[in-house]
């Protein structure tokens, strides 16, 4: 059902072959909508409950048949590559939390890992350990909240809360950590901010026993219910060549069948390869497979979690670094696997206190590049429900 | 029930205010237990606690309150007069469905013959206001909901009707209170302790006339036309104040009317097999009331539990699968009611 | 069609037993939640710590942090000495209206005169009273909790 070509093996992206038809087939999907008369251009604006934030979604419609669609990005557009270039490491990692914000451990991560490895200095394995749980715990709350608000986009009203009452359970546990629930603003050059509290062992293994049980209720409430099943299965199905293509990454290129990982296949930047886990895929490319990859995602890093917290090892969380951090020249790219997909940060550094220059490869940029593509010949509800699946976040689109 | 004569004028002016008081009353009622309760309880929330001290129960009379001074906006491409009566007509449809609804052997405002017809009949003209609210709002949104409204309660009018057919053939007559008659008096088996509930022999005719209705007063699955995520209250979404208050009332209280409706026609409506005469009128509408939330409770948790079925799904559940069975039940109905 | 049926009937299940547990809500101005002894909620100032060293204010990504201050001259610890000069704290202001609550202030004090605390209930009805001054910022200071002690494994500074 993907593209009729076979798959890579696990660990490798489909190779892509841009052939003449597919260009023309991309070209004719970037249509500028607004020149044209005709049918009904509908505006899904940027003030919408269905576009996650401030996306503005032109679409030409022919009764409810869209045509064309033209995504409008940058109504939230904060300069955080200008922003970087005037402050400090410490003061950056505050800023970053806020463009995944559901997610904002995991910003954090690939940048300060970046900074390590032009330092030369590498974070000792208990902070390794604790960054690890506390990025999957950001992919629990964050796929949390997805469970729930696609149930919500397709019209189920229910599961949306439960997604946000469980994911209040997981905050907890980052704030009982960090200070902040939201912004936990606690990677630093070297290691972590600060230990563990007393109790957070105990509370972090019932929080993800709510967590497992909370999946199998969107199991049942969800994923089991024919009308959700006859919404998604075979809407919006991403072709895996055509997604790679786009550089469309995460679960939804999971989703469309390839066993791609950076968390296993990229540059080792935490210790996975320690845990026993294993890659999730879907055959079917369609938004079901996007929904049902990421429920099972969200168990696989309960599981992960409890691992390391049987596994964590005993020892200082900061490493001996100097006490004005001035990181030495030099250039690193750094990509790691966010819960959005995949992320990166290419830092150039002069050696001062701050970067001279920070690119942030954002996951939802390119996840919302395919969407004129997939969006020609689909019903208007259908929109909402391929918006829903490709499950992208306005900071991290537009940073 | 009134023992001297009191003239028709009188009687009219009575049940005229009797109808335009029960009707917000119950939107209200159904409006609070189930959407603000039974649906929070169902999220793991509590609802509305504080307004009124007990349980949050003056929500929603505070809510109307503040609709009613509310400014009155109208959009100036908005066509002004139409604008203006389509709530009126949303709401004059369901107050002439609760004409018929009786809550006891004397308690009905119009005894009509053709009562289930006539109550059918007044129930669609609903589809002409919420067309009329989407065109006049002069809005791409509205229209796409008016759009979709129009197909799906014209669609599901047909499942109604036909679910209905069995009731009647199985009552012989088309009055409500023949029909609660039929069913107070009728026997299972034999055995008369608990008469005949026509949801025993007519569960298809229950089921399908629960689905139907459920489109009709477009609730999710079948909330098409004012899919919150997508159109944001679709005909309505130009509507505020005290229009859009008429609005709420008029959902609210078709809801309670076909609620009323199924109860009557499948559950026996006020009656209690071994109650009659005048303690019937005192426990009539009780009884009729506690059989209604029963009805509204299986509505409203199919609400609060289903995702929204596409408009192409929508239609192809009406015609290619409710119709049939509809005419099917009306057949095995028609034969069994001959030969026994 | 069987399967179908059997969706449609669990989903009812998980709303009716959800509806028979309790609320999870916590009904916020008559009951609380107590926020766990990490969380950043207000920040507070020991004056006496403070030496006027402006690390705070200049580490602060917003530039909210607005401290002025004077030299003085105190007399000699010892007989003979050279007057010592102490830097007093005039003024000490943190605009929580910009605040982020990142917590760099709090880090980078050498001096341990600034500290978190869990309050949160500070609200105002105008923007102007969210400037917390020298005096309003050491109150806060009874409201500070004793650091917890930290999980097994962790080497405690």
């Amino acid at each position: 059902m993907t593209t009729g070509t076979e798959l890579p093996p696990p660990g490798q992206l489909p190779e892509v072959h841009v052939d003449p038809s597919m260009l023309r087939q991309l070209a004719e999907s970037q249509v500028n909508v607004e020149l044209d008369t005709g049918d009904m251009i509908l505006n899904l604006g940027p003030q919408h409950p269905a576009t996650h934030g401030t996306l503005r979604l032109v679409v030409r419609l022919d009764g409810e048949r869209v045509i064309a669609a033209d995504p409008v990005i940058g109504y939230m557009h904060r300069g955080y590559e200008k922003l970087t270039e005037f402050r400090t490491y410490p003061q950056i990692t505050t800023l970053i939390n806020r463009i995944d914000w559901l997610s904002s451990f995991a910003n954090e991560v690939p940048f300060i890992s970046g900074a390590e490895m032009l330092m030369g200095i590498e974070a000792p394995p208990r902070a390794q350990y604790i960054r690890t749980a506390l990025t999957e715990l950001s992919r629990i709350a964050t796929f949390l909240l997805f469970l729930g608000e696609m149930g919500l986009q397709v019209g189920a009203i229910t599961p949306a809360f439960y997604g946000f009452r469980d994911r209040e359970y997981v905050l907890n546990l980052i704030e009982g950590v960090t200070g902040g629930r939201f912004h936990p603003n606690f990677n630093r050059i070297g290691g972590l901010k600060d230990d563990l509290p007393w109790g957070w062992y105990s509370e972090c293994r019932s929080t993800m026993a709510k967590v497992l049980a909370s999946c199998d209720e969107f199991e049942n409430l969800v994923v089991g219910n024919p009308i959700f099943e006859q919404r998604t299965r075979s809407i919006g199905i991403i072709p895996a060549e055509l997604g790679a293509a786009y550089g469309v990454s995460g679960s939804n290129i999971r989703a469309s069948g390839v066993d791609w990982d950076l968390r296993r296949d990229g540059k080792p930047y935490l210790p996975y390869n320690e845990l026993d886990w294993k890659v999730w895929t879907h055959p079917d490319g369609d938004s079901f497979a996007r929904y049902w990859v990421r429920l099972q995602e969200t168990r696989e890093s309960a599981r992960m979690v409890l691992q390391l917290l049987q596994q964590m090892p005993a020892g200082p969380v900061m490493a001996k670094v100097p006490r004005i951090i001035k990181v030495p020249e030099g250039e690193v790219w750094v990509n790691t696997e966010n819960p959005l997909g995949e992320m990166g940060y290419y830092i150039v550094s002069k050696g001062a206190t701050g970067p001279f220059r920070v690119k942030i490869r954002s996951a939802s940029f390119s996840n919302v590049s395919i969407l004129p593509w997939m969006l020609r010949g689909v019903y208007v509800p259908d929109i909402i429900t391929i918006l829903a699946s490709l499950y992208f976040i306005l900071g991290d689109i537009d940073r | 029930m009134i023992a001297f004569d009191i003239g028709w004028g009188t009687t009219l002016a009575i049940k005229a205010i009797i109808v335009l008081a029960i009707v917000p009353l119950t939107a209200l009622i159904l409006g609070y237990v189930f959407l603000l309760k039974m649906m929070s309880h169902m999220q793991s929330r509590l609802g509305p606690m504080d307004p009124g001290g007990f349980h949050g129960w003056f929500q929603l009379i505070g809510d109307g309150v503040k609709f009613m001074q509310k400014e009155d906006i109208m959009t100036k491409e908005a066509d002004r007069r139409v604008f203006a009566l389509a709530p009126a007509v949303v709401v004059l449809s369901t107050f002439l469905v609760f004409v018929v609804i009786p809550a006891g052997p004397r308690l009905v405002v119009a005894p009509l013959d053709v009562g289930i017809f006539y109550a059918l009949a007044v129930s669609s003209l609903s589809v002409i206001g919420v067309l009329m609210a989407g065109w006049a709002s002069a809005n791409k949104f509205a229209l796409l909901g008016a759009l979709r409204a129009a197909a799906q309660l014209i669609a599901y009018e047909l499942p109604l009707v036909l679910a209905v057919v069995g009731v009647v053939i199985q009552a012989g007559t088309m009055n409500l209170q023949g029909i609660v008659g039929a069913q107070q008096n009728g026997e299972i088996f034999g055995w008369g302790g608990l008469g005949q509930p026509y949801i025993l022999t007519q569960f298809i005719g229950f089921a399908l006339f629960m689905i139907a209705a459920q489109a009709e007063l477009t609730q999710p699955p079948f909330d098409m036309p004012v899919a919150e995520s997508e159109l944001v209250a679709g005909y309505m979404v130009e509507y505020t104040g005290f229009r859009f208050l008429f609005f709420f009332i008029g959902e609210f209280g078709t809801a309670f009317a076909f609620s009323a409706l199924a109860a009557t026609m499948f559950l026996g409506g006020w009656s209690v097999p071994w109650v009659h005469g005048s303690a019937a009128d005192v426990l009539g509408p009780l009884v009729l009331f506690a059989k209604v939330m029963l009805v509204a409770f299986l509505m409203f948790w199919a609400r609060f539990t289903y995702p929204r079925l596409r408009e192409d799904q929508l239609q192809a559940l009406a015609w290619k699968w409710l119709i049939p069975i509809a005419l099917i039940n009306i057949l095995v109905t028609g034969v069994l009611k001959v030969a026994f | 069609m069987k399967r179908e049926i059997k969706g449609m009937l669990t989903g009812l299940g998980v709303t009716f037993k959800t509806m028979t547990k309790p609320a999870v809500t916590v009904q916020y101005p008559h009951e609380r939640e107590d926020p766990p002894t990490r969380a950043r909620g207000v920040i507070a100032l020991k004056e006496e710590n403070c030496t006027v060293c402006m690390l705070c204010a200049r580490q602060c990504p917003d530039w909210c942090i607005y401290i002025e201050g004077h030299k003085e001259q105190r007399p000699p610890r010892r007989e003979g000495g050279r007057p010592r000069s102490v830097s007093v704290l005039d003024r000490f202001d943190i605009d929580y209206a910009l605040c982020m609550y990142c917590g760099i202030c709090v880090e980078v004090c050498p001096f341990d005169a600034l500290f978190w605390s869990p309050e949160f209930e500070y609200s105002e009805s105008r923007i102007a009273d969210l400037l917390h001054d020298k005096d309003k910022l050491g109150e806060w200071m009874q409201t500070v909790p004793e650091p917890e002690p930290l999980e097994q494994g962790a080497v405690s500074k």
